[in-house]
């Protein structure tokens, strides 16, 4: 006795199904082991703290550039810090500035905290329009109460 | 006048795609020509008057009628009038107006050029098409007018964001659009087939010269929003893995994807549900675009022209179209005729392999663009995917793309013998590992990744040219024969090797960029010296400029290489007081396939003399990740010349004869 199906119908349909699903189910494996280190989260200044992220995971910090606080270091880096009403917190970089960058500006900092406290950026928020906000940011803007209007209806009048 | 004539057009092609819906539709189902008829000439006018919104909408940017809100937000006069015109489709509702006119336009084209559709399948189509053009042009008049009047209107206008003042920018979007929107063809045939409950060789073969030219011009789009993105942008990169990148890739896969599939379908009469499906997804991902690009729900760096308003509208849309596409699926794909079977070692069969992973590659790239909407959703917090996960699932699963890929066009139909065609293709194997080692060994020891991205491309680009070469080749042929052979060759056929062959080029690019790119940055005084790569750097004076529209700071650095001149750079760092923007404009020193790529920072006068950031990233054969996409979309172009695909060539004798023939 065969085990294979009797109908023609059915033996095709086996035979996509047996093709199709060790490439999808691989493809998946392969998704989720990749997503592990690659995701990071957002947070706030004040969300960071009371989070209390561990030194060294990659995350992404929002906040304003606070005023005042730009300076540019020797080895030609920049050091800034972020701020919400709460908190703030020191962010050195290295790199590139996007050129929307300046103080009072609503900033998105990839990288990691170091161990001193200190958030060592890998990659500033590159914005191609100064209309545009990342939506993250409005949002923990909008819960801080720092929020200043949308910016869309701001550029219309 | 002329915009309140152009808001009236752009009214009338709204009310002429639903005349084309409803008479192509009342003509089918009554089986009336005279009523498809007038649906057909309804899409021909929908075009027209869409067109004549446009010229309005340009006409207020060349003449700055300030008094068109549109303008006013995106044009100023001191502009140069390339970018006044190409401001037209800078803005949100001048974009989704250059959508609509792809739209009708392909429609008006499909109605007047398809006359070798059969009668029902062309009104079907032209009708579904009709009622695309009603989603998205009644989106356009009511929510998204780019023609409406200011009460007071202003003296001078915002100015289009310096970014988008480029020539190759200003040209992206055409070409990004056509391809977007070509695909909506492909999606009217594939519903109109799955109506009429007939998918069969013909159908494949009237499908397919629109997704071959959908994907071309999506290609060059692509791969021009790379190169601007590379030039302008200073950031020394060219691809990022951002949703907005991933929302034009999407359908370019799902085109990739269908235009395999569809050969198949044509040649054996198999796979015809996955075709159709195919054809629904790839204009489903345009739509996708559309709203991710535009509704600003997920975080770019490239985002323009967001509206998270108008983004429910798009949604909303993309849910209407693509929900009854699929619904029409769900419901009929089981009623087709099923396909021949084929044995697994066949060119059927790699196409099929071929298909099953650039869709698992889709997936990983639909998977983690929408992400963190998904993680949104189910935990409200706010996460980012990065590119190294990217990395990881999209480049081993093409990888296994790319292995296979050589052998499909040394396997016959039907049946094939695996170790023949591995056989014929020792040399190229045999090039590829060479290569690999190579690499490995000698240029980056150590370097697993890269070597295996350089042998996959060598076997890609060898494999591809020793097709060709035994096609031509046989029976001790002279060289003039050979040639007479290569030209007669169908033009299908070259087209499609020259699209392996780019996508090779552009594959050997991308390793070998990737893995040596040098970049360096440097603060500099006048007269300071810099090293990258072998090159040596001197700033020799900072000057201002006046532009146009702008004020600018100019660096003049010379560079050398052991002592003898290379190139004399000149980068720029802009302001454009309309926008209160700043931008950089990059010098790249063109050193054969690769670039010396050099941008100025902002001065530094802190304690002592002044000095400038100085940044210069060397990026070897750069050149080959944008010639490669070009190869392609030539060989895209190729094939489309190739008389057996000619738009509108094939008659209904010749489709009869195509159907008995993959009867047979």
């Amino acid at each position: 006795m065969s085990l294979m199906p009797k109908s023609r119908k059915a033996r095709r349909r086996l035979a996509a199904v047996a093709l199709a699903a060790p490439i999808l189910a691989g493809a998946a494996a392969l998704a989720f082991y990749a997503l592990g280190d690659s995701v990071s989260f957002f947070y706030s200044p004040s969300q960071a703290k009371a989070s209390n992220v561990p030194a060294g995971r990659t995350i992404e910090l929002g906040g304003l550039v606070a005023m005042g606080s730009l300076k540019k270091t020797p080895d030609g880096g920049i050091a800034f810090s972020v701020a919400d009403q709460k908190d703030a917190y020191p962010v050195v970089y290295r790199g590139e500035v996007p050129d929307l960058f300046r103080e009072g500006q609503g900033v998105v900092a990839k990288g990691a905290f170091g161990s001193d406290g200190v958030f060592r950026a890998t990659e500033i928020l590159a914005k191609h329009d100064e209309r545009y906000m990342p939506r993250e940011l409005v949002k923990a803007l909008k819960a801080s109460g720092e929020w200043r209007g949308d910016p869309q209806t701001a550029a219309a009048k | 006048m002329i915009a309140e004539f152009g808001s009236f057009a752009l009214v009338l092609a709204f009310a002429l795609s639903i005349a084309q819906l409803g008479l192509s539709a009342a003509g089918r189902l009554r089986g009336n020509p005279s009523l498809a008829g007038a649906g057909e000439g309804a899409a021909g006018g929908a075009f027209i008057c869409t067109a004549a919104a446009f010229a309005a909408l340009t006409f207020a940017f060349v003449t700055s009628d300030f008094s068109v809100v549109n303008v006013a937000a995106n044009s100023h006069t001191d502009k140069p009038l390339f970018y006044k015109i190409t401001g037209v489709w800078g803005s949100h509702e001048g974009s989704m107006l250059l959508w609509c006119l792809a739209l009708t336009g392909y429609g008006a084209v499909m109605a007047i050029f398809g006359s070798g559709l059969p009668a029902r399948l062309k009104s079907t189509a032209v009708a579904v098409q009709g009622a695309l053009g009603v989603l998205f042009l009644g989106y356009t008049v009511f929510a998204s007018n780019p023609l409406l009047r200011l009460p007071n209107p202003p003296v001078e206008g915002h100015s289009l964001n310096p970014l988008l003042q480029d020539p190759f920018l200003a040209i992206h979007p055409p070409f990004l659009y056509s391809g977007y929107v070509g695909m909506s063809v492909v999606f009217s045939l594939s519903l109109a087939a799955l109506i009429e409950g007939r998918v069969d060789a013909a159908w494949a073969r009237w499908v397919r010269p629109w997704a071959l030219a959908a994907w071309s011009l999506l290609t060059i789009g692509i791969m021009l929003g790379s190169f601007w993105s590379y030039y302008v942008l200073g950031w020394g990169g060219w691809w990022s893995w951002d949703p907005v990148e991933n929302a034009s890739f999407m359908p370019w896969l799902a085109a990739t994807a269908l235009l395999h599939s569809a050969t198949v379908t044509e040649k054996r009469g198999a796979l015809a549900g996955w075709t159709v499906f195919l054809g629904l997804v790839a204009f489903t991902f345009s739509m996708l675009g559309a709203f991710l690009v535009r509704s600003g729900v997920l975080t770019s760096v490239h985002a323009f022209a967001i509206d998270p308003a108008r983004g429910v509208l798009l949604l909303s849309i993309l849910a209407i179209a693509a929900g009854a596409g699929f619904l029409v699926f769900a419901w009929r794909a089981p009623k087709l005729a099923p396909g021949g079977l084929f044995a697994p070692i066949s060119r059927e069969g790699a196409l099929v392999l071929n298909n099953l992973f650039i869709a698992a590659a889709t997936a990983a790239v639909l998977f983690g663009t929408l992400f963190p909407l998904i993680k949104q959703a189910a935990s409200g917090d706010a996460a980012s995917v990065g590119p190294p996960y990217f990395n990881r699932t999209f480049a081993p699963i093409m990888a296994a793309v790319l292995v296979v890929l050589p052998l499909a066009p040394l396997m016959p139909w039907k049946r094939a013998d695996l170790v023949g065609a591995l056989q014929r293709l020792l040399a190229a194997a045999l090039a590829a590992v060479a290569a690999g080692i190579a690499v490995v060994a000698l240029a980056r020891p150590g370097d697993v990744v890269t070597a295996m991205g350089v042998a996959l491309a060598v076997w890609l680009i060898a494999g591809t040219l020793t097709e060709l070469v035994q096609r031509v080749r046989g029976g001790g042929a002279k060289a003039s024969e050979m040639l007479r052979r290569f030209v007669g060759l169908p033009r299908g056929t070259l087209g499609m090797s020259l699209a392996h062959i780019g996508l090779g080029v552009f594959i050997l690019g991308a390793a070998l960029e990737t893995s040596g790119r040098i970049e360096a940055a440097q603060v500099l005084g006048l007269g300071g010296h810099m090293n990258v790569a072998g090159y040596d750097l001197r700033l020799d004076k900072v000057a201002a400029v006046q532009g146009p529209n702008y004020t600018a700071e100019r660096a003049d650095l010379t560079v050398t290489r052991g002592g003898s001149p290379v190139c004399a750079a000149a980068p720029e760092r802009r302001f454009y007081p309309a926008n209160q923007q700043t931008t950089s404009r990059v010098t790249i020193c063109v050193q054969g396939p690769s670039d010396l790529y050099l941008v100025v920072g902002e001065p530094r006068a802190a304690g002592g003399p002044s000095s400038w950031l100085i940044r210069a990233y060397w990026n070897p054969w750069v050149r080959l990740i944008f010639l490669g996409p070009l190869l392609m979309a030539l060989g895209g172009a190729l094939s489309l010349s190739d008389r057996r695909l000619r738009l509108g060539v094939p008659r209904r004798a010749r489709a009869a004869q195509a159907v008995a023939e993959a009867a047979e």
